[in-house]
């Protein structure tokens, strides 16, 4: 069937199966493969993207829930330089190895920075609670996290 | 221990502007824009899709295979099944040479008699698309005839001929010892099978084109150089037309380096089809068929004298592998390296240990981070503390009195291990600091009272890093122990490095190009470092065991120093100087002795590139070199180091808190401070899920139970600690550059640390375990609460 | 992990979702999929056709009336959190709410989805139980409403007939002399707990006038601790009453043995975790 999303930004229309994820959608149909899939069932947040901009899974929705939606994956935050002083923090902080659960992370931080106040590295850990890592430890994850919440707070 | 000079060429540099310096990585860039390049992502033109039709039991024959109905169906172009694969591949066994008596069963990409352990490919389909292979493989029926299997270790164990190697060590008057010892301390240990659970599955592309007979492969692996060679000789390609390419790797830990057989099987996929076939693990086929690790059993004891000298030490170590040796690094390094690494940061002159490694209806186990050593510091360390408390010593001062002497190298450990110098006591003294122990101690003994029960566990350790020929190459495995790197100025005055160790995120060619950086004189962005491709980097090891700073990065020092002589000749002739009166500093060609600037890299570039008309003649400039090198002197590189583990254990729940980690590690020269301890954090991490958290579980007819993530608890950022790391550095001589490995350091003793660190809260409440993980049911019964 | 083929429709209303149920009896609901995806990913479920009820808006909303708190079915975790009619009505849920899963899933699973599916291990359907709500089902004849006690019948069976659909919970309000407290004992933040347990007392003066106390994990439904509940009840409560509490759980929980987590175990955690919570409300 036909479906019209809007990703990054941009009007998008095109025939898929129902079946077909969203995740999958993004990667295979729109070459956005900067999301990623982990588990394929939610549990590794490897591809959390933003809907109406909240994260979430791009696993456990279906092309077809997302007619009509708004979506921003990790090119799209990236082009509109909302997550540059995250990037840059993480590329100071060395929080990434591999990279692969990088984009997931970052729409996490983009969601829990987007809420009022300075989360304590207590309430950043608990943010990351569905974001596995296997490179890191998530310390260096966190320290980044938390340079820019601070940033943020100072420059109002 | 500050860094000493070297034997031959002086310091490495005075006062260098990049080795031992934190330089983030260029490459992680465009990983944080979303343009890395992961082999889940390349996408070829008429590629195909395979999946697999899987052998649900652990062990049965394979009966019939009707794949009539699931030809028919939608996007399905090929279905194959072992004999098809067998026509073109040849099969492969999992033994090394110098494993003496090592046996193991030959494996083919898909079996044709019987499968041997439940998750096993047996049938491969082709589609279209994934979706739709899957689809065909529901409807692939295979009959199997349902055969007993050996799912436990001591079934394993007492079965006529399933023992896949067997090897003793004994220096000799171990019983002796024991008899006479003041104390004996002595436990059973139980290690959890492990997954490493990388976030990018396996993933593999396989590209065949039959019209010039060449294979590429697009695989996500630490080793293309291995696979070059593997998919040459077992599908009888010429080697000059095989290419792997390794791009972005989404994690691997040791997981990528191994044979598995739907990875084999694509490629004859490939090759049967002549289009490229495409291959990625789902998470459900990657818990039952990505290498399992660290199942072991382990029965050991401690000898002490009254004033609590370690004496000897005796152990038994049975391993559960899996149906077969893992092909080409096989399933007994693990073992082998558990019982020749226990004991190894102590003066214990007797020692003798057995190992046995059985095969078992389960997934194949092979090497994952820190390959042996988390069980060997574990078995050790807990003998220690046990030791400790038996003479009623500090667990400090237990190991103050029993690691060697930071003077006393080198010397050779019982078990045959050769250490050039290490730094035990300084390590142990560091970190002694670093915990405040003595006020961690006493608070530990006011929140006691208080009902809260906090513990302290400490860990020494000795990783294996650098490893030379010895390793694998004495086996008979293609496996390479050098590096090659081909260095060039470019006609700009940049410089590229193409080299042969490659790249999961750790950082390695962040700091192969700080150390090519220094050595020409060049700023760290003007470097380029291509990595992972046959085709255009030279031959070589690639990364594993930690031996890409310390191998690779030297291969890379004398490179760009042979380079540099050619750059500095070449200057020569075009300011008229002598060569060994120039230097190459910040992008130019200087005076050594002044300083002063004689003609800019960019500009003898230039000229060699472009004007050669304007050299003296005969002058031939030569801005690329080749070099490569192979490491010589001790087999391995010893770092050492210790850990120490703070934990809140409730005592009503089984629930531990960890507070806080220290790790203090000394791998010689660090080239980047803010990687190395990246890749300690990273290595703690997965000891921490080692210790409280990760085991892969198994019913009674060998089925993995657990096979999910949200079953298979992998360390997630809520329960894991801050990790302070200091440093302490003693280089090895056996190279310019003085660098050892770092990568898994972290998981070496971090298991250990914690394990110790929870007896030591049970203490008072008088439980004891020597079982990781650690879980709370298991917490509750050894405080003999439940 | 590819879901098998099916259709897709999205009605607008509860009526045309029924309908289209009705004419399609392997038809799944589908709202915000966190739990549905998965299975149908592992191919544990293969609907013929998915009907998608979120953008129905009659769904969605929060109100109080006649003391009575109404959600509806569509509201995500995520506001369960936020919304401030919950946190003031039903502090319970709202006490709840961060223990589920992880901030994306409370994006988008939603309480309908969450009491429909009746996973023992979910918070959600256990705090129907503690809150002593009512679940509105609709069907083509209209809607009714079934006291919580009553709608858990089995592992992942509830009072709805097949193709009925959740459209509200209605929560009755705390007043002013209820304390509420909720925990979940997890080897891991947003895992499946152990073992949890909600409860909401009503205190007059320090007599305890109303308990219920329900627990997750440790059965095919969750469990209200009606004996635990009955010790309670009448007197003030203090460390000998908490003791009694405990030991009134022998007889009101019966755990399954798990090769992993034995059921003696189980029970000894359901007592600790009892424990705390009441310590939790005693003044």
């Amino acid at each position: 069937m036909i479906i019209n999303v809007t990703v990054n930004g941009q009007a998008v229309r095109r025939a898929v199966e129902p079946r077909l994820t969203l995740v999958d959608f993004l990667r295979q149909e729109l070459r956005l493969t900067g999301t990623h899939t982990g588990c394929e069932m939610g549990a590794c947040g490897a591809c959390l993207v933003l809907q109406d901009d909240r994260p979430v899974h791009a696993c456990l929705m279906f092309a077809v829930q997302a007619d009509g939606a708004v979506i921003e994956t990790i090119e799209g935050l990236t082009e509109r330089a909302v997550i540059a002083d995250l990037q840059t923090a993480f590329h100071d902080r060395n929080a990434l190895q591999c990279g692969f659960c990088t984009a997931g992370m970052l729409v996490t931080a983009y969601g829990l920075l987007a809420q009022y106040g300075v989360p304590s590295r207590a309430e950043i850990r608990d943010a990351l609670s569905g974001n596995y890592c296997r490179c890191t430890g998530y310390e260096a994850i966190v320290d980044a996290i938390d340079t820019v919440a601070r940033q943020r707070a100072d420059h109002g | 221990m500050r860094l000493t000079p070297w034997r031959g060429n002086g310091p490495i540099m005075d006062n260098p502007p990049y080795i031992g310096r934190s330089v983030a990585r260029p490459s992680a860039k465009r990983l944080l824009s979303g343009r890395g390049r992961y082999v889940t992502d390349v996408e070829l033109p008429r590629m195909l899709h395979a999946a697999f039709a899987r052998c649900p039991y652990a062990h049965a024959r394979i009966v019939s295979i009707d794949t009539a109905l699931a030809r028919t169906m939608a996007g399905v172009r090929l279905i194959a099944t072992g004999e098809e694969l067998a026509r073109i591949c040849t099969p492969w066994i999992g033994t090394l040479d110098h494993f003496k008596g090592m046996k193991s069963p030959p494996q083919l990409p898909l079996p044709i008699d019987k499968a041997v352990w439940s998750g096993q490919a047996v049938v491969a389909v082709v589609a279209d698309s994934r979706a739709e292979a899957e689809d065909a493989v529901e409807a692939v029926m295979i009959e199997f005839d349902e055969l007993p299997a050996v799912v436990t270790a001591d079934a394993a164990r007492i079965l006529d001929d399933n023992i896949c190697f067997h090897t003793k060590l004994d220096t000799g008057d171990v019983d002796a010892i024991f008899a006479t010892a003041a104390h004996v301390v002595s436990e059973e240990f139980r290690f959890g099978r492990h997954t490493p659970v990388t976030l990018e599955p396996r993933a593999i592309v396989a590209d065949y084109d039959p019209s010039e007979q060449r294979l590429t492969v697009h695989h996500s692996t630490q080793t293309p150089y291995q696979f070059q060679d593997l998919y040459s000789r077992h599908y009888g390609i010429p080697e000059a037309r095989v290419r792997v390419i390794a791009p972005d790797v989404g994690g691997s830990f040791g997981m990528k380096l191994h044979v598995y057989h739907e990875d084999m099987a694509v490629v004859g996929l490939s090759i049967l089809l002549g289009r490229p076939v495409k291959f990625v693990a789902d998470r459900t086929e990657s818990f039952v068929s990505d290498i399992h690790a660290r199942d072991h059993l382990v029965r050991a004891r401690l000898a002490l004298d009254a004033a609590g000298t370690i004496l000897a030490m005796d152990v038994d170590d049975v391993t559960a592998i899996g149906a077969f040796s893992a092909y080409p690094r096989t399933s007994a390094v693990e073992g082998s390296q558990v019982i020749r690494l226990i004991g190894a940061p102590y003066r214990v002159r007797d020692y003798r240990a057995e190992l046995t490694a059985v095969f078992q209806n389960k997934v194949q186990m092979s090497q994952y981070r820190a390959v042996g050593h988390p069980i060997a510091c574990a078995v050790t360390e807990r003998l220690v503390d046990l030791a400790a408390a038996s003479v009623g010593l500090d667990p400090f001062e237990m190991r103050a009195r029993n690691l060697i002497a930071d003077d006393a190298y080198p010397c050779t450990s019982a078990t045959g291990y050769r250490f050039e110098a290490l730094s035990h006591q300084a390590c142990l003294a560091r970190l002694k600091q670093m915990m405040d122990y003595d006020r961690l101690r006493a608070e530990q003994a006011t929140l006691r009272t208080q009902g809260i029960h906090r513990g302290i566990g400490i860990a020494s350790f000795v990783e294996i890093t650098n490893p030379s020929p010895a390793f694998y190459g004495v086996g008979g495995a293609r496996i390479s122990a050098q590096d090659g790197a081909v260095v060039m100025v470019t006609p700009a005055g940049d410089v590229r490095c193409l080299i042969s160790v490659t790249e999961q995120g750790q950082g390695t060619e962040t700091i192969i190009g700080q150390i090519v950086a220094d050595q020409l004189g060049v700023t760290h962005d003007q470097v380029t470092i291509i990595t992972g491709d046959t085709d255009t980097t030279p031959y070589g090891g690639a990364t594993w065991a930690c031996r890409g700073a310390g191998i690779g990065g030297e291969t890379a020092l004398q490179a760009s120093r042979k380079l540099k002589r050619n750059v500095l000749d070449v200057a020569a002739a075009i300011t008229q100087a002598q060569a060994d009166d120039l230097d190459l500093r910040n992008g130019w060609i200087v005076d050594a002795a002044t300083g002063r600037q004689r003609v800019a890299l960019s500009e003898v570039a230039r000229i060699a590139y472009f004007r050669s008309d304007t050299l003296p003649p005969g002058t031939q400039a030569q801005l690329t070199v080749a070099h490569h090198y192979a490491p010589e002197g001790y087999p391995f590189a010893f770092t050492n180091g210790i850990q120490g583990c703070h934990v809140e254990l409730d005592a009503e729940t089984g629930l531990v808190r960890i507070l806080r980690l220290w790790v203090v590690e000394d791998c010689g020269r660090i080239i980047n401070p803010l990687l190395v301890d990246e890749q300690i954090r990273g290595g703690v991490v997965q000891g921490l899920g080692a210790a409280f958290f990760e085991e892969c579980h198994y019913s009674e007819t060998g089925q993995l139970t657990n096979g999910s993530l949200a079953e298979y608890l992998v360390p997630m950022a809520c329960e894991m600690p801050d990790i302070e790391i200091s440093h302490i550095e003693t280089p090895t001589r056996d190279t310019e550059l003085g660098a050892k490995g770092c990568g898994e350091a972290g998981t070496a003793a971090a298991s250990a640390a914690a394990l110790n660190a929870v007896n030591d809260a049970m203490a008072p409440l008088g439980g004891r375990i020597a079982r990781i993980p650690m879980t709370p049911a298991r917490l509750l019964v050894a405080m003999g609460r439940v | 992990m590819k879901a098998r083929a099916f259709d897709y429709a999205r009605p607008g209303s509860v009526t045309e979702a029924l309908a289209a149920f009705a004419a399609n009896p392997e038809a799944s609901y589908i709202a915000g999929g966190q739990s549905l995806v998965p299975a149908l990913a592992l191919r544990l479920q293969a609907p013929s056709l998915l009907i998608d009820i979120a953008h129905i808006a009659t769904l969605r909303g929060v109100d109080v009336a006649a003391g009575w708190l109404r959600i509806g079915a569509l509201t995500t975790h995520a506001e369960m959190l936020t919304n401030p009619l919950i946190a003031l009505h039903a502090p319970l849920l709202r006490e709840a709410a961060p223990h589920v899963a992880h901030p994306a899933i409370r994006n988008k699973g939603t309480i309908g989805g969450s009491v429909a599916l009746a996973d023992p291990a979910s918070e959600f359907p256990a705090m129907m139980l503690a809150t002593g709500a009512e679940i509105e089902i609709a069907n083509a004849r209209g809607t009714r409403r079934v006291p919580a006690d009553a709608f858990f019948l089995g592992l992942y069976q509830t009072a709805m007939a097949l193709g009925e659909l959740l459209v509200a919970v209605h929560i009755p309000i705390v007043r002013a002399g209820h304390r509420c407290a909720f925990d979940e004992l997890t080897r891991r933040r947003g895992d499946y707990p152990i073992v949890g347990a909600g409860i909401l007392a009503e205190f007059d003066n320090d007599v305890v006038i109303d308990a219920r106390i329900a627990f997750l994990s440790v059965g095919a439904t969750p469990v209200r601790a009606k004996q635990a509940e009955a010790v309670l009840v009448g007197g003030k409560l203090d460390n000998a009453a908490i003791a009694q509490a405990q030991t009134a759980l022998d007889d009101d929980l019966d755990p399954a043995d798990d090769e992993q987590l034995p059921a003696a175990v189980r029970l000894h955690l359901a007592r600790v975790l009892l424990g705390r919570l009441l310590g939790r409300i005693m003044a």
